[in-house]
C-alpha cells in the first residue's frame, strides 16, 4: 500500500467491482483473480463477453487466459520491467495522455527520461516476453477508452513490490485512466477485511484512516479523544518483529485472528522467534499452528457469530451480523478485546457489555472518510468509503477531483530494475512461486475443515513443467521433495503446462507440505514485504 | 423512452427493455420458470406468454422488445388455458415427492401447481428415469425433477465461463448433462444450484436438514476472500445449515466454491470453547474460566510493560476480523499500552 | 457417319443408387471399343452427367441424342448400354422396348419447370455448362448495372415467397435485414432439407449447384453481405462434393471472392456441414448451430434479418428460393409474377409420394389443382384403390381428404384446409391408411425431432403420441379425442419455434377430416383401414392355407397349430396381433378383421 500511498497520497482500490464490466480494457498482473477473487473475476469475464480487452500477465498460464486477448508470461520478479518496456512503448507511439499529464501529475521529466533504457528488446530479453507482444500489450492498454489494472500478491510479495505497485500507478498516469469511472489502479485484497484492519490503524504508522502516528497534530487529536498520551515512534512491522523476538527485544505478543507460524515466510524461522517470546496470546476460532505455542489461547467467535462490520476490497462497509451463539464458552472478539482494554487501563465497566455500533461511531468521529457512515444507514445498504457526511451516498471511484496529495497531483516515480534476492543457481535451479487455489483459503483452516473443499484438494501438490519432469523423470502423481535454503518439504508432483519450464508453484494452504518452509524471508525494504513469490529451490525424487 | 400499455396501464421504459420487464416495472406479475434478469432471454418455459395487440399468436414476453404503442395483455382465459397445460405438462413428467424433496418450499414449479391448482392431471404418461446418481462432493442431481428450463447451463457459460454442463439428447429425453456423462467436475460454484427453480440441483450440505420449521435466516458478508460478497446464513439452533445470496446485492447473488460451500467450519468439532492457559513453558494446556484467563494476560501484558517498557510488547491485528475488534485492538496497544507495535497479515 | 452423339445419363444420387456411375462406365468402355472401330464416333460422341430430373423411380435414365433427336430410355442397367451403343448410337436405331411410355411424357409435360429447368440437361460439375445456359448473367447484371435498393424491388415485385416453408415475401425480408446499419452482414442458404421424403435442395445442389450460388450473390449484393455460409446437411456427401466443386470453380471464374465480375463487391461462401437434426431446418437453430452452440432455436423477435448469426442482419433463404433469383433478375419480376395464382407466384418444387403411380420430384405452378398432380402428373392411385387424403408440408403438415381435391396448391389454399405448404412434400394416402396411425407416425417423428426446450413441444408432443398410441391399441378413453384436439392447439399456441407449432397440425386435420375413423378405434375398437393390428382379429382361411408351416414358425407366441399341409389354426386367446403371420404367408391365407 505505501507504493500508492506515495503516488497518490491513499492506497485502495480507485474504482468499483461493478465497473469493470465496462471497461474497454483490463490489465491483471499478478493476479490469479478466478481462483483468488472468484467474484471479481465474473466481472472481468462479463467485460470480455462485452467487447473488452484482457491482457493477463503471469508466469503461469492461470485459468483467466482462456479470456484474454493476450497473454504476457513474463519471467517471476520482471514485472517492473514489463510495466516499464509497455510505457516505453506508449511514450514512443505517443499514445500517452498529455491533458493528464500536464494537468494532474508531477515529476514527469525525470520520470520520462528513466525509462530510456526499457525499450521493448530490452524487455523481451529481460522478462521472456516477446518485444512485439509487449507492444501489442501497450497498444491495447492505452487505445482503450477506459481500461483499468487489477493486481495482487502476484506483484507485491517481491523485494521490489513497492517498485511494482509504483510502476503500475505511473502507467495509469501515463494514460490518465485515473478519477474517471472504469479505470483506475486496483490492488485486490487477498482476505475479506484486510482493507478494514488497515482502515482502522492496524498498521505500525497510522492510526485509523491512515493518519499518521508521527504528526504531531494527529497525535494530539488521538490524545484528546482517547483521554491517555500516546507514542509518537512508529512500530514495528509485522515482518520485523520476528527480529525483534529472537533478539529479545520483543517479550511479548498479543496474536488476533491470524496463523503466521503457517503463513510466514521461512516459518521455521517465525517458529522459532515466536518460541522465543516470554508471553504470547494467541486468540482464535481453532487450535492453529500459532496458538499451539502460545501461553494463552482464548477462544473467539467466528463470523456467523458476532455483530460488526467489514471493508471489501472496493472500500465498502459492509454489515456482519451475527446468525448463531459461539459454542461452549467462546466469545465475541470484540468482548474479549474490551474486557482487556479496561483491564489494562484499569477503567471502565467489566459487567457493561461493549456495543459494535458504538465502536463504529467512535471511529466515525476520529475518521472523516466514513464520518457519514453509522449501522443505521448498513442496515438498508452498504457504503464506500469516502463517505464524509450522513447524506452523502458514497464514493465508487477516487480521484475525480484531485489526489490526495499536497497540491492534489500524483507523482511519478522513476523505477530502476531490481533483481529478485533468490535466483536460482547450480544447487538451487528452479525457481518456486506460491499462491493459492480455488478450493481452499490461507493456512487452511476453514476450508480444510470443508469436507466437500477437502475432498476435491485434498493434498499438497507441485505444479512442474512436462519438460522439468521429463528431466527428472517423475511422472503425474508422484512424491517429489522440494527444498530450499531454508527447508524441506514432501508433496506430489502435478505435472502441467500451467507453469513455464525452470518455475514450480505449490500452493501455501497445507501444514503438512507447508510452500512457507521454503520461501524467502528477504523483504521489500519500504513496505516490508516478504518475497513469497521468488525463491531458488531444488527437486529430487525421495 | 418508448410508451406502452400493459393491462389498460400507460407505461414508458428505455429502449430495450422487455415486455416482462416493463410489466414488471408496473408491478404485475407474470410467471416465469427460466427467467432471470442476470442472464440472457431464453424463453422455454413458455409460461411468460403474453397477448399483444397485431401479432396473431401470444408471444414470450422475455424476449419481446417492447416497441412504441405496444398494447400488451398478461391475462386473458387464453392465457390461462396455456400456461395450465404448460404447468401440467411439467408435473406430468415429474415426481410427485415434495414432502420429501429438500426444495420444497423453494420451489418454483411447487408454487406455480399450487396456483394452478393442479391435482388432476390430464397428462399422466411416461416419466424420466435418470437414475444416476452423480458422485461430486457439493451438488445433488436429480434429473427427474429437472424442468429443462436451462439456467444452470446458461449460468455456467454465461456468468462464469465454465461450460461445464450442456444439453444432450432430443424430444422427451432431452437432458442437461456432463461431459460424456460423467461426475459433475468444475469450480463446483454452485451458481447453477442458486438458479434451479425446482429440486434438480441441491447442495449436498443441506440435503435432509430443516427446510422451514425453525430455519432463521441472516444477511451478513462473507468471510472469506476482499469481494466482499453478501451472504444469507440459514440458520437452525446454533447451526448454519446453508448460505445463499440474493440476486439483488453487489455480488449480484453469485458465490464461490468457498462462500456457498465452504461453511463447516462454524459448527466444528474443533472449535475452541473454552479459554486455555500454559502456565509455565512446555508444559501442558489447562482449561481456565474467563476471569483467571483475562486478568492473567492483562497482568502480564501490564508487567511486561512495566518492567521493559512499552515497545517491548506487540500485537498483531486481523485481516480476517471485523472492523471495530481491528480499532479496539490498535486501540489497546496504543492507548492501553503505549506502543505503535500494531500490525497485521495483509502482507502475507 | 458424321452424326454428333450425346449420351446424358442420370447422376444424381437416386441415379447412382441405380448404377448410374456403372452404367456411365460400361458407356465410356463400349465408346471406346466403338472408337477403335469407327473413330467418329468418338470425335463426335460426347458422354455427360447430368442430374436428377425427378423420375428417380425409372432410374437409370439415358438420353441418347442423336443429330438433335433425343430418345430417353429407362432402368437402363451396365448390361444394356453394348446394345444401346451398337443399335442407337452407331446404328441410329432405337432400342424401342427400353424407351419410357407415355406415362413418362405425362409426368414431365404437366410441369412448368423454372428451377429444374435446367436438371437433366447440364453437367452439374461444369461452370461452363452453366454459363452455356445464360449461367451467372443476372449476377453480373445485377452487379454491374443495378442498384442493391433496385434489385431488392425488383425480388419484391415479382412476388416470390420463402420457399423453406414460410413464404415470407423474400423481397420485403431483404428490405428489412438491409435497413439495419450494421458493419457486417451475412447471407445464408439453408440446405439442411430435413423433411422426410423431401429431397428437392438435394437435387438442386447436386444437379445445378451454380444456380444456388448465382441466388446467393444477388442476395448479398441486395443486403451488402459479404460473407455467405451454406449449411447443408452431412448425409448428402454428392451434393456436398458438387458444391465444394462448384464454389471452387466460382471463384476461380472471379463469380466469387474479391472483385465480382470487376466491381468493388467481394463475397466469400463457406460450406458448413449439418449433423442431421431436423430442428437446425429452423433459421435461429440454423444460426445457433453455425455459430458452434448446439442447434435450439432463439426466440423471434428479434429477427435474423435484423439480429442473427453472431448478432448481426442475417438473411436465411433456402436452395430453392435462391434458385429462382437468376431467372427472376434475367427475365424481369413481371414475367414470374405472371406465374401462379394471386399471392403464390412462381413454381413450386414438390416431392410426390405415397400410394400414387408416377412418384418423384415434380415442379408445378403455384394455384394448380391439387387434383391435377394427383391424377395427371401422379398418374392417379396405384392399384385402383380408393384415394383417402393427401399429407402435404412434410411431418407437420396436415391431411387434406378427398372434399377438396379441386383446392389450389398455394399457400393461401393448403392454410386454409388446415395443411401447409412446408418445403414442398406430398403424400398421396388410399384407403388402406389408417389417419389415426398416420398421425401417430409423423408425430413419433417430430417428437423425436424436438429439441427439447421448450416445454409445450418436448411434453406435450410426448403427450399427445401417448394418447394416439393408447386410441390405436385400442386402450383409447371417451373424451381422448377432445384431450387431443385442447392439447394439440396448447401446443401449436404456445410452442416457441415452428416445429412446435405444426407439429399438432396432423393430430388436428386428420380429427378434422377423419374423427369418424378416432371414434372407431376408441368406441368399437376397431381399425377401419385394418392398419392397427391391436385392434384386429387374425384368422387362417382353411380353402386357401396350403400347410406350409411359414406363418407358425413366424409366431412368437405359439399362437398357430396346424398339421404339415394341412390348414392351419390361430388360438386368438393366444395371439398377440403383432401381424407376424400376415406378412409371413405368401397365399394371402392370412386374414385380418
Amino acid at each position: 500500500m505505501a507504493g500508492l500511498a506515495a503516488k497518490f497520497g491513499s492506497g485502495a482500490m480507485t474504482n468499483s467491482v461493478a465497473e469493470i464490466a465496462d471497461n474497454d480494457a483490463i490489465f491483471v498482473i499478478g493476479s490469479n483473480t478466478t481462483e483468488n477473487h472468484p467474484i471479481i473475476a465474473l466481472r472481468m469475464k462479463e467485460a470480455v463477453a462485452k467487447g473488452a480487452k484482457l491482457i493477463v500477465a503471469d508466469p503461469r498460464k492461470i485459468p483467466l487466459v482462456k479470456f484474454a486477448t493476450l497473454w504476457l508470461r513474463h519471467r517471476p520478479g520482471t514485472d517492473s520491467v514489463l510495466l516499464n518496456s509497455m510505457m516505453n512503448v506508449i511514450l514512443a507511439e505517443g499514445l500517452e495522455d498529455k491533458d493528464f499529464i500536464n494537468e494532474r501529475t508531477e515529476g514527469y521529466e525525470a520520470f520520462v527520461e528513466s525509462l530510456a533504457p526499457f525499450t521493448p528488446e530490452y524487455g523481451e530479453e529481460m522478462t521472456g516476453v516477446p518485444a512485439g507482444d509487449i507492444i501489442k500489450a501497450a497498444r491495447i492498454y492505452a487505445e482503450a477508452g477506459s481500461a483499468g489494472i487489477y493486481y495482487a500478491m502476484g506483484i507485491t510479495q517481491h523485494v521490489m513490490g513497492t517498485n511494482n505497485v509504483m510502476a503500475v500507478g505511473n502507467l495509469a498516469m501515463l494514460t490518465g485512466n485515473l478519477g474517471k469511472p472504469a479505470c483506475g489502479v486496483n490492488p485486490l485484497r487477498g482476505q475479506n477485511n484486510v482493507q478494514g484492519a488497515c482502515d482502522m490503524g492496524g498498521l505500525p504508522n497510522v492510526y485509523p484512516g491512515y493518519q499518521k502516528v508521527d504528526v504531531p497534530a494527529i497525535q494530539e487529536k488521538f490524545e484528546k479523544a482517547w483521554g491517555t498520551s500516546l507514542s509518537a515512534k512508529i512500530g514495528l512491522p509485522a515482518t520485523m518483529m520476528t527480529e525483534a523476538m529472537l533478539d529479545g527485544s520483543l517479550k511479548g505478543m498479543y496474536i488476533f485472528g491470524e496463523n503466521p507460524a503457517l503463513s510466514d515466510p521461512n516459518t521455521t524461522h517465525s517458529v522459532k522467534a515466536f518460541s522465543s517470546l516470554e508471553f504470547l496470546v494467541v486468540q482464535d476460532i481453532f487450535m492453529t499452528e500459532t496458538a499451539q505455542l502460545a501461553d494463552v489461547v482464548l477462544p473467539g467467535a467466528s463470523f456467523a457469530e458476532k455483530n460488526g462490520t467489514f471493508t471489501c476490497s472496493e472500500r465498502r462497509v459492509q454489515r456482519v451480523r451475527k446468525a448463531i451463539n459461539p459454542p461452549g464458552q467462546a466469545k465475541s472478539d470484540l468482548v474479549i478485546i474490551d474486557q482487556l482494554y479496561k483491564r489494562i487501563v484499569g477503567d471502565g465497566d467489566l459487567t457493561h457489555t461493549v456495543d459494535p455500533s458504538s465502536v463504529f461511531d467512535e471511529v466515525a468521529g476520529l475518521w472523516p472518510g466514513i464520518a457519514g457512515i453509522n449501522y443505521s444507514r448498513l442496515q438498508e445498504t452498504s457504503l464506500q468509503w469516502p463517505c464524509p457526511t450522513a447524506d452523502h451516498p458514497g464514493t465508487e471511484y477516487l480521484f475525480k477531483d484531485g489526489f490526495n496529495r499536497e497540491g492534489g497531483k500524483a507523482l511519478f516515480s522513476p523505477i530502476p530494475f531490481v533483481s529478485s534476492k533468490e535466483l536460482p543457481d547450480k544447487e538451487f535451479p528452479y525457481v518456486l512461486t506460491t499462491g493459492r487455489q480455488l478450493f481452499h483459503y490461507h493456512t487452511g483452516t476453514m476450508t480444510r475443515r470443508s469436507t466437500g473443499l477437502n475432498r476435491v484438494s485434498p493434498e499438497a501438490f507441485v505444479e512442474i513443467n512436462p519438460a522439468d519432469a521429463d528431466v527428472l523423470g517423475v511422472a503425474d502423481g508422484e512424491k517429489l521433495t522440494v527444498s530450499s535454503r531454508r527447508g524441506t518439504i514432501n508433496l506430489k508432483a502435478r505435472v502441467s503446462k500451467i507453469v513455464p519450464q525452470n518455475v514450480v508453484f505449490i500452493p501455501f494452504h497445507y501444514r503438512e507440505a507447508a510452500a512457507n518452509l521454503l520461501t524467502s524471508d528477504a523483504m521489500d525494504p519500504i513496505c516490508k514485504i516478504m518475497e513469497a513469490k521468488v525463491c531458488a529451490v531444488k527437486i529430487e525424487k525421495p | 423512452m418508448l410508451n406502452l400499455n400493459i393491462d389498460g396501464k400507460d407505461v414508458s421504459v428505455a429502449k430495450g427493455t422487455t415486455v416482462l420487464e416493463a410489466a414488471q416495472k408496473l408491478g404485475i406479475d407474470v410467471p416465469t420458470l427460466c427467467h432471470d434478469a442476470r442472464l440472457k432471454p431464453f424463453g422455454a418455459c413458455r409460461l411468460c406468454i403474453v397477448e399483444i395487440a397485431g401479432m396473431p399468436k401470444p408471444v414470450t414476453s422475455c424476449t419481446t422488445p417492447a416497441t412504441e404503442g405496444m398494447v400488451v395483455k398478461t391475462n386473458s382465459e387464453r392465457l390461462y388455458r396455456l400456461r395450465k397445460t404448460t404447468v401440467e405438462l411439467l408435473l406430468s413428467d415429474h415426481p410427485n415427492d415434495c414432502m420429501v424433496c429438500s426444495s420444497s418450499g423453494d420451489c418454483t414449479l411447487q408454487e406455480l401447481a399450487y396456483l394452478y391448482g393442479i391435482r388432476e392431471n390430464r397428462f399422466v404418461g411416461e416419466v424420466r428415469d435418470h437414475s444416476r446418481i452423480d458422485h461430486n462432493p457439493f451438488i445433488i442431481r436429480d434429473q427427474n425433477k429437472c424442468v429443462m428450463c436451462g439456467l444452470c447451463v446458461r449460468v455456467c457459460d454465461e456468468v462464469q465461463g465454465v461450460g461445464a454442463i450442456g444439453y444432450s439428447e432430443r424430444g422427451f429425453e432431452a437432458k442437461v448433462i456432463t461431459p460424456f456423462g460423467h461426475d459433475l467436475d468444475c469450480e463446483f460454484c454452485g451458481q447453477c444450484v442458486s438458479v434451479c427453480p425446482t429440486g434438480a440441483l441441491t447442495g449436498s450440505l443441506w440435503s435432509g436438514k430443516p427446510r422451514s420449521e425453525g430455519v432463521v435466516k441472516t444477511d451478513t458478508t462473507c468471510t472469506y476472500c476482499g469481494c466482499g460478497c453478501n451472504i444469507t446464513l440459514r440458520t437452525h439452533g446454533d447451526k448454519v445449515i446453508r448460505v445463499e445470496s440474493a440476486s439483488d446485492n453487489h455480488n449480484r447473488g453469485w458465490l464461490c466454491v468457498k462462500g456457498r460451500f465452504g461453511y463447516e467450519f462454524i459448527n466444528s468439532n474443533e472449535r475452541l470453547t473454552t479459554p486455555l492457559i500454559r502456565k509455565e513453558k512446555g508444559a501442558p494446556f489447562e482449561k481456565a474460566t474467563w476471569e483467571e484467563a483475562l486478568d492473567y494476560v492483562a497482568g502480564k501484558f501490564t508487567s511486561l510493560q512495566q518492567q521493559h517498557g512499552s515497545d517491548s510488547v506487540a500485537g498483531l491485528c486481523s485481516a480476517r476480523c471485523t472492523n471495530e475488534e481491528n480499532y479496539l485492538f490498535q486501540k489497546l496497544f496504543r492507548a492501553g499500552l503505549g506502543t505503535n507495535n500494531v500490525d497485521h497479515c495483509a502482507r502475507y | 457417319m458424321n452424326s454428333e452423339i450425346v449420351v446424358s445419363v442420370c447422376m444424381g444420387t437416386g441415379g447412382i443408387a441405380a448404377g448410374g456411375d456403372m452404367v456411365m462406365k460400361a458407356f465410356q468402355e463400349e465408346f471406346a471399343e466403338a472408337g477403335v472401330a469407327n473413330a467418329t464416333v468418338v470425335e463426335h460422341s460426347r458422354l455427360h452427367k447430368v442430374g436428377c430430373r425427378g423420375f428417380c423411380a425409372r432410374d437409370v435414365l439415358v438420353d441418347i441424342s442423336v443429330n438433335g433427336i433425343v430418345s430417353t430410355y429407362q432402368y437402363i442397367q451396365p448390361d444394356m448400354v453394348k446394345r444401346l451403343v451398337s443399335d442407337h448410337c452407331i446404328g441410329a436405331r432405337p432400342v424401342s422396348e427400353w424407351l419410357v411410355g407415355d406415362d413418362y411424357h405425362t409426368f414431365h409435360d404437366n410441369q412448368t419447370k423454372i428451377v429444374l429447368g435446367d436438371l437433366g440437361k447440364i453437367d452439374p460439375e461444369s461452370i461452363d455448362e452453366y454459363i452455356r445456359v445464360d449461367g451467372y448473367k443476372a449476377a453480373e447484371k445485377v452487379l454491374t448495372t443495378m442498384t442493391p435498393a433496385e434489385v431488392i424491388e425488383t425480388v419484391k415485385k415479382s412476388g416470390l415467397r420463402g420457399r423453406g416453408g414460410g413464404g415470407f415475401p423474400t423481397g420485403v425480408k431483404w428490405g428489412f435485414c438491409a435497413a439495419n446499419d450494421s458493419d457486417q452482414y451475412y447471407i445464408i442458404c439453408n440446405a439442411d432439407e430435413g423433411d422426410p421424403g423431401a429431397f428437392m435442395d438435394r437435387s438442386v445442389v447436386e444437379g445445378n449447384p451454380h444456380a444456388m450460388i448465382e441466388g446467393m450473390i444477388i442476395g448479398a449484393y441486395a443486403i451488402g453481405a459479404t460473407v455467405g455460409y451454406v449449411y447443408i446437411r452431412a448425409e448428402y456427401p454428392l451434393a456436398v462434393d458438387r458444391l465444394h466443386l462448384a464454389l471452387k470453380e466460382a471463384k476461380e471464374k472471379g463469380f466469387l471472392g474479391e472483385k465480382l465480375f470487376g466491381t468493388d463487391f467481394n463475397l466469400k461462401i463457406k460450406v458448413k456441414l449439418g449433423a442431421g437434426a431436423f430442428v437446425c431446418g429452423e433459421e435461429t437453430a440454423l444460426i445457433a448451430s453455425i455459430e458452434g452452440e448446439r442447434g435450439m432455436p432463439r426466440a423471434k423477435p428479434p429477427f435474423p434479418a435484423n439480429k442473427g448469426l453472431w448478432g448481426k442482419p442475417t438473411i436465411i433463404n433456402n436452395v430453392e428460393t435462391f434458385a429462382n433469383l437468376p431467372h427472376i433478375l434475367n427475365k424481369g419480376a413481371d414475367w414470374y409474377a405472371a406465374i401462379g395464382s394471386a399471392k403464390s407466384k412462381g413454381t413450386k418444387v414438390i416431392a410426390l409420394t405415397g400410394k400414387i403411380r408416377n412418384t418423384g420430384l415434380i415442379e408445378i405452378p403455384m394455384g394448380m389443382p391439387l387434383k391435377e398432380i394427383i391424377f395427371n402428373i401422379g398418374g392417379g392411385i396405384e392399384g385402383d384403390k380408393l384415394f383417402k387424403a393427401v399429407q402435404t408440408g412434410g411431418p407437420s403438415g396436415g391431411c387434406i381428404p378427398q372434399q377438396h381435391i379441386d383446392l389450389p396448391v398455394d399457400y393461401e389454399g393448403l392454410a386454409s384446409v388446415g395443411s401447409m405448404m412446408g418445403s414442398g412434400g406430398m403424400v398421396v394416402l388410399d384407403e388402406t391408411d389408417c389417419m389415426v396411425n398416420i398421425s401417430k407416425f409423423f408425430l413419433e417423428f417430430t417428437q423425436s425431432e424436438s429439441c427439447g426446450k421448450c416445454v409445450p413441444c418436448r411434453l406435450g408432443t410426448k403427450r399427445l403420441l401417448e394418447i394416439l398410441t393408447r386410441i390405436t391399441e385400442g386402450e383409447g378413453k371417451e373424451g381422448d379425442i377432445e384431450l387431443l384436439q385442447e392439447l394439440a392447439e396448447d401446443v401449436r399456441d404456445s410452442s416457441l419455434c415452428g416445429l412446435g407449432m405444426s407439429a399438432p397440425n396432423p393430430v388436428l386435420s386428420t380429427i378434422k377430416y377423419f374423427r369418424h375413423e378416432y371414434e372407431a378405434h376408441i368406441k368399437q375398437k376397431k381399425c377401419p383401414a385394418k392398419v392397427c393390428n391391436k385392434l384386429l382379429t387374425f384368422f387362417i382361411r382353411q380353402d386357401m392355407c396350403v400347410g406350409c408351416g411359414m406363418c407358425m414358425r413366424a409366431c412368437s407366441v405359439n399362437a398357430i397349430s396346424g398339421e404339415k399341409k394341412q390348414p392351419h389354426k390361430i388360438d386368438n386367446s393366444l395371439c398377440i396381433q403383432c401381424g407376424s403371420c400376415f406378412d409371413a404367408c405368401k397365399f394371402s391365407a392370412v386374414l385380418k378383421e
